[in-house]
């Protein structure tokens, strides 16, 4: 188990490409997370705070609609609003076309795949279609510059990020006792405290009571979104006291300090470390992981004080994390990026997809493979056992697409003989290369390849 | 790998191949069918079963409450566009029941509205739910088997997320290949027995669903059960169909949804576009179920009803109490159910939306009972924890 290039672009980054060699050694696969981030530069995604049309702007159009109703404005009004409403439709597929063009395009890819990591682990889902477009762009403004940094950085921009504050309904909560809970008669809401402590930080096994979420709750009092003013800090509506949270009692003064600090004492809970390393280890290399490669991260994550990049080579300079059994799947973004490289598909060519084009030959599919775009189950993100995404319908989704869609973005499909080493790097399985030869032509001879176990496991 | 080989690989294959008896299901725990189609946008139960014998009705409604409606009785008139129904009405197998909800109040957001129709718990423990009701029923229920329960279609369903198995199955994941595609495709999984399973199924589910379209059964019945259908291509139709079909096997549970209900513009048009899907989609389940259909019970459910008042754009906006319609020879229709809390100012609920007078879960709660033989205490503990039941509604024959 020494390391191995092409199993290295497979598994940690985002596929083979004919266009770039796989990485000569580890030192190679992390240069990726160091360095100018030039895939954000080359495909832009805004990010939350300044996407155009931005939140305020839309709910402001909703709003002048409303009034208008049964007015001579009534037309213009709407008119107006579904203007807004289409031009934030568009962003939300430019949005798309940008994560896979950055995933096609990367040298490596193990950037892209750990911004997807974080994505998933700090799920956010837009309530509603005002929100809808601000899913990647909250991705792109709180996670992506954290990727590969401190974890307690990245908490703290995550607890302030609009988009997650209003998927778990942090602005409703009140400080029973507060100016404004007294005022509105409004209580606490725990949503977005028992995820941190449970999805985020601490793991469903940490050692947390329903005592500590109450009191986190309360902790987090005050985080506030409002369109106009984007994310600010209400102490009017933060619980006045102080609160203890496992066993640490924080100060009474209502501010942000207060909660920062409490989250940066949680990101170095030897819980939140033990969770954020086992779930690294499932997701990038199998269910199970090695005791040692487990234990390794652990104390890479508490002797640097939760730094992802020094976790990140611990793992990677661990034999476990070259085991040559492939035992995870690719999930459907990754399987349409890791197609597009194989078949050196350029990045323009997904890019181009108008709106229907969009529809037939990535959402539709992804929905059907089961990972509907920025459309995750719940808050717990992404199902991470292969089961759940090799089903007989996400079966169909895959093979459909293998088999239709990659001619369309290439016509010049290549000769399927020579692609199944492109695609499955030196020594692909013998079954797969004689499948490739015994194709009746080569759109069925890639898809062959393209949907074959191999190809589909990292 | 040599052509000899090639073929010894294909009849090792084909030896241990589920396509050779692909749908060989084990039995299901019951006989009885259930399918919950969930109306999502919010149905306005008002226009739908109209109350027009109720004295402020029509004050209420001044476009609305047009004289365009089918009587079922004195009091209330269905919507014309579910004139197709009509006669399953007269039969006794589609019926109504009046002034339900979940326990959802006054925030009226579809999302949420939702989250709580399909998680079934109370309104807090709803909204950071990660399992629904159906979900519930399976895992209270021995011998399930991943086939028992079907979600079907493009949404997410909820309603089915959880712990226990259940299948899924969407319109949009056809499969087309070519003899050779498909033998290569078996060769490339053949060794990864998940790849192996998954792809044999899909393979075999997509060839049925072509090789034996449910219009082909029986021609005649079809042709007369499919009269007054308006969209015989659609894919709520296509649906339909997949539904019936499963659930004509070792299927039990079939879920999906019929999106478009929220009619805030010109409701006239809107709401007879949806409730022609609705109609179609009942007798395209009707027709494909054969005899199965007097096992059958249909429950639509929606997330909230609509206001009592008709707004300034001729629509309707977002409310609190609505109907639940319902069909199947497994249930007693040709009647609309429920008790009637009246549409005067003081009756309706924060004095804008029909008064809920029963929680929508209790009428699911007794056809789970009726059709599946829980206990009381299965539902009101496990499937929706902390209900009431209360007293059986009248559906259950």
């Amino acid at each position: 188990m020494t390391f191995d290039p092409f199993l290295a672009a497979i598994r940690f980054g985002t596929g083979l490409s004919p266009r770039h060699a796989p990485p000569g050694d580890v030192d190679a696969v992390l240069a990726d997370l160091s360095g100018d981030d030039a895939m954000a530069a080359r495909y832009p995604i805004p990010p939350f705070s300044r996407m155009q049309p931005g939140i305020a702007t839309i709910k402001e159009a909703a709003k002048a609609r409303r009034a208008a109703r049964g007015t001579p404005q009534e037309d213009a009004t709407t008119e107006a609003y579904r203007g807004l409403i289409q031009a934030a439709m568009t962003l939300q597929r430019a949005n798309l076309h940008a994560t896979l063009g950055r995933m096609i395009d990367a040298p490596i890819g193990l950037r892209e795949r750990l911004v997807h990591f974080w994505a998933d682990h700090f799920t956010i889902r837009a309530r509603g279609n005002q929100v809808a477009h601000g899913v990647t762009p909250a991705v792109e403004e709180s996670i992506r510059p954290h990727a590969a940094g401190r974890f307690g950085t990245m908490l703290r921009a995550v607890a302030i990020q609009p988009m997650m504050l209003l998927y778990l309904d942090q602005p409703a909560s009140h400080g029973p006792t507060s100016v404004l809970g007294l005022r509105r008669g409004r209580g606490l809401n725990e949503n977005l405290a028992r995820e941190m402590l449970e999805l985020h930080m601490l793991g469903a096994e940490g050692a947390f009571t329903q005592s500590d979420v109450r009191e986190f709750a309360e902790l987090l009092t005050g985080l506030i979104y409002d369109p106009r003013q984007g994310f600010t800090y209400d102490a009017r509506q933060a619980e006045p006291g102080g609160e203890t949270v496992l066993g640490v009692t924080y100060s009474d003064a209502a501010s942000l300090d207060t909660i920062y600090a409490a989250l940066d004492d949680l990101a170095r809970h030897p819980d939140t470390a033990r969770h954020i390393c086992t779930k690294l280890a499932v997701h990038f290399i199998g269910p199970d992981p090695d005791a040692g490669l487990l234990d390794r991260m652990i104390t890479a994550y508490l002797d640097s004080e939760g730094d992802i990049q020094t976790v990140m080579t611990a793992m990677l300079t661990h034999a476990a994390a070259f085991d040559p059994v492939k035992r995870k799947v690719r999930r459907p973004v990754e399987f349409i990026a890791a197609t597009c490289r194989a078949l050196d598909v350029a990045p323009d060519a997904v890019m181009a997809l108008d709106r229907r084009r969009t529809r037939e030959k990535l959402t539709t599919p992804l929905q059907v493979m089961g990972q509907p775009w920025e459309s995750p189950p719940g808050p717990d993100g992404w199902p991470e056992a292969d089961e759940a995404w090799v089903t007989p319908q996400g079966m169909a989704g895959r093979i459909s697409w293998a088999m239709e869609v990659p001619v369309t973005l290439r016509r010049d499909l290549p000769d399927p003989r020579a692609f199944v080493e492109m695609a499955l790097g030196p020594h692909p399985p013998e079954e797969v290369a004689f499948a490739a030869a015994a194709s009746e032509n080569r759109i069925e001879g890639v898809g062959v390849v393209l949907a074959s176990a191999a190809f589909q496991r990292r | 790998m040599d052509r000899r080989r090639f073929l010894t690989a294909l009849g090792c294959s084909v030896a241990a191949s589920p396509f050779i008896t692909p749908m060989a299901f084990a039995s299901a725990p019951w006989d009885n069918r259930l399918v919950v189609i969930i109306l999502r946008g919010a149905m306005d139960g008002l226009d739908v079963i109209r109350p027009v014998g109720d004295p402020d009705y029509a004050g209420l409604r001044p476009t609305l409450a047009a004289a365009d409606g089918l009587p079922l009785s004195d009091f209330w008139h269905l919507h014309p566009a579910l004139a197709p129904l009509l006669p399953l009405y007269e039969s006794g197998e589609m019926g109504a029941y009046q002034a339900v909800s979940t326990p959802y109040r006054d925030k009226r957001s579809h999302f949420d509205g939702q989250d709580i129709l399909e998680a079934g718990y109370g309104e807090t423990r709803s909204l950071g739910a990660r399992d629904g009701w159906l979900n519930r029923l399976l895992l209270a229920t021995p011998g399930i088997e991943t086939e028992t329960a079907f979600a079907i279609g493009r949404d997410e369903l909820k309603i089915l997320a959880g712990d226990a198995p259940a299948s899924r199955w969407s319109p949009d994941a056809d499969l087309r290949l070519t003899p050779q595609a498909q033998r290569l495709l078996e060769m490339v999984h053949h060794d990864d027995p998940l790849f192996r399973d998954a792809s044999a199924q899909a393979i075999a589910l997509a060839h049925e669903l072509r090789m034996n379209p449910v219009t082909a059964i029986d021609d005649d019945m079809m042709a007369e059960a499919m009269t007054g259908m308006t969209n015989r291509g659609g894919d709520h139709v296509k649906i339909a169909e997949f539904a019936a079909g499963r659930l004509r096997g070792d299927t039990r549970i079939a879920s999906f949804s019929i999106n478009g209900w929220d009619t805030h513009l010109n409701q006239r048009q809107g709401l007879a576009r949806v409730l022609g899907q609705l109609s179609d989609t009942i007798l395209t389940l009707r027709a494909g179920l054969g005899p199965v259909w007097g096992k059958t019970a249909v429950l639509c459910m929606t997330e909230f009803g609509r206001t009592a008042r008709e707004n300034g754009s001729r629509g309707t906006d977002h409310g609190t109490g609505g109907a639940m319609l319902y069909a199947g020879g497994a249930l007693r229709g040709g009647q609309v159910a429920g008790d009637w809390p009246g549409l005067g100012p003081a009756d309706l609920y924060q004095e804008r939306d029909l008064m809920p007078l029963r929680d929508v879960r209790s009428l699911a709660g007794w056809v789970m009972r009726g059709q599946f033989g829980l206990d009381r205490a299965v539902i009101e503990d496990a499937v929706f924890p902390g209900l009431d039941l209360s007293s059986e509604p009248g559906l259950l024959l």
